[in-house]
Parts: structure tokens; sequence; C-alpha cells
């Protein structure tokens, strides 16, 4: 198997995604911005940080990045894609991923652990998971508040396209463990066809006992492990 | 001709950077503010043969780029 993680100016998750991705034996390779091809991949990851300085909207400027078109040919062909934090964003604002991430409902940037509860495990993305069962990743962003409209939240809802949910540890879904105001606690949704994974939450930033546990490695290992087999 | 351009979240999409103007407005004691929501200015200075043509132009900039129409609305006014 074979995996790309594009680089912006301004990334920087993207050694976080290789190693976590290189453990998983998935053999990433950074691909900049500027490229306008990929080489034959089973996985595009385009990871967090604040690409262009987040001028304008979050992932609105990398939305336009010479590689996109790309990603979207690939995203079109089938091959699937994972956009974590600011690569969530830029999924929304190229359209890959429906909906909108708004700034935080308390205005402050949050960096801290969050529980996940695994929605829809259907998918070599969560592969990894239980269906229900809760994974503990850190969150760290400024604009994570999940926004679309109320048809298209049903829509996710109905199609089973709400990947994670932000929750208690025992995997209550409130108020209370929401951290930034998204619409129905909403951590990650797929696309239609379960190709593509769009979450705020760093997965790849828990894989390491030493770093802060290993919630996130089941992602990694699931993955590699389905696209793995597939190629 | 100069294109310029309001930005601002839709109805019904939370704008909490617009509350929490509100509430500093509020603590600096100025009464009777209802709602306060934030938006963005831009301004294009752009070359065009008409205002038509102009308008057009920066109306597909505004669905490209400079709007993100999932969650905010835009208005374009065209100086010549």
């Amino acid at each position: 198997m074979k995996s790309a993680v594009i680089v912006f100016p301004g990334s920087n998750r993207e050694r976080d995604m290789m190693m976590a991705l290189e453990a998983a034996g998935a053999n990433p390779v950074e691909i900049w911005h500027r490229e306008t091809e990929l080489p034959p991949v089973d996985l595009i990851v385009i990871p967090g940080g604040f690409s262009y300085g987040d001028y304008l909207r979050a992932g609105c400027m990398a939305g336009h990045s010479p590689i996109i078109g790309e990603v979207k040919k690939r995203a079109e062909e089938g091959v699937h894609v994972l956009g974590v934090c600011n690569g969530f964003q830029v999924l929304t604002e190229t359209g890959l991923l429906p909906g909108a991430l708004m700034r935080n409902a308390n205005l402050k940037f949050i960096c801290k652990d969050v529980h996940l509860r695994v929605e829809n495990n259907e998918t070599p993305f969560l592969s990894g998971y239980e269906a229900g069962s809760i994974m503990t990743v850190p969150v760290a962003h400024h604009d994570g508040n999940y926004f679309a409209d109320e048809t298209s939240l049903d829509a996710l809802e109905g199609e089973g396209r709400v990947a994670v949910r932000y929750c208690a540890p025992d995997g209550e879904v409130s108020d209370a463990h929401n951290p930034n105001g998204s619409q129905r606690n909403i951590a990650g949704i797929y696309n239609k066809r379960g190709t593509i994974l769009g979450m705020m939450p760093h997965p790849e930033d828990a894989v390491e006992v030493l770093f802060g546990g290993l919630g996130g490695k089941p992602l990694f290992d699931g993955l590699a492990g389905a696209l793995g087999e597939a190629a | 001709m100069k294109a310029k351009i309001h930005v601002t979240l839709k109805n019904g999409v939370l704008d909490p950077q617009g509350k929490a103007v509100g509430h500093a407005l509020e603590s600096l004691g100025f009464d009777g503010v209802a709602d306060v929501r934030q938006g963005k200015y831009i301004e294009i200075d752009l070359e065009a043969s008409s205002e038509a043509d102009a308008k057009e132009r920066v109306d597909a900039m505004c669905r490209q780029l400079l709007a993100n129409t999932v969650i905010e609305n835009y208005d374009i006014e065209i100086e010549a």
C-alpha cells in the first residue's frame, strides 16, 4: 500500500501524519502543493495546520492549490482521502465534503484530549474500531465548529455518514461534551461513497504510548489493513 | 472600476464573534444593542467593459472564492 500526504505552506502536522502512516505500513510520501500530479497511491491525506495562515477562511486558499485538481480527480476515481483538522476544512472548502467549519462557539483555540464515539465503522477508515466504541484523541483547533443546514444534517445521519461524534468518556453524546459547538456533536463525516473522511480531531497524535496514548492507532492500522489488502 | 463586496453570515448561522462583540459593547455601557453580526468587506479594483460585465465577473469570484455560500451571503456594489 502507498499513501501521499499533501503539504501546503502553513501545514504543521504533516510529520506526525507521516510517522503514523509509516508505522502502519502505509508507505507515505510527501507531496508539495505546487505539484499537479500524484504518484499511484491508495490513500491521499491532507494533514492539519494553518495552510496559508487561514487567510480568507480556514482551508480556503489551500482548496485552490494546484494539487487539488488532481486530488479531486483521484477522489472521483475512488481513491480514499483522509482530511484531518485543517485537512477537513480543506475538504469542505473544495466541496468534497458538505458543510463548513466555523469559529469555535466559545471563540477559543481548543487543545485537549476528547472522546469520540465511533458511529459508522463500515469503511476502511474506522474498520479498526468496534461500532459504538470510544476513541480518545486530541483536538487542536480554532475553527472546528461543524455547520450544515438541517436538511444536510438529516441526510448525513440518514445515510450513515456521521463517522464520529464528540462524547463523554462513557459514550454519552451531550452539549456538555461538545468542545466547539458543532451541530449534533459531529466531529467527522464521510462522503456518500464512504471513500472520504474528514475529521477535526488528530488520530495521528495518539499512536504512541509516550505521546498521549494509542487512541488513534486503530485508524491507521485498520486503514492500512483494508487498503493494503485491496491493493 | 471598483467592486465593493460585503460578505456576511446567513441568517440562522450562529455568529459567536458577533455575539462576543455585542457583549463587549454592552459591558462598555452601550444600551439598546439588540444584535451584532460580523462580516467581511473586500474591495477589488478591476478593468471591465461595463458595470454589468464587472458585476458578472465579481459574482463569479464571490461564488468560487470570496464567499463560502454554505454559510455566507454576499452583496456586490460596483463603482465606475
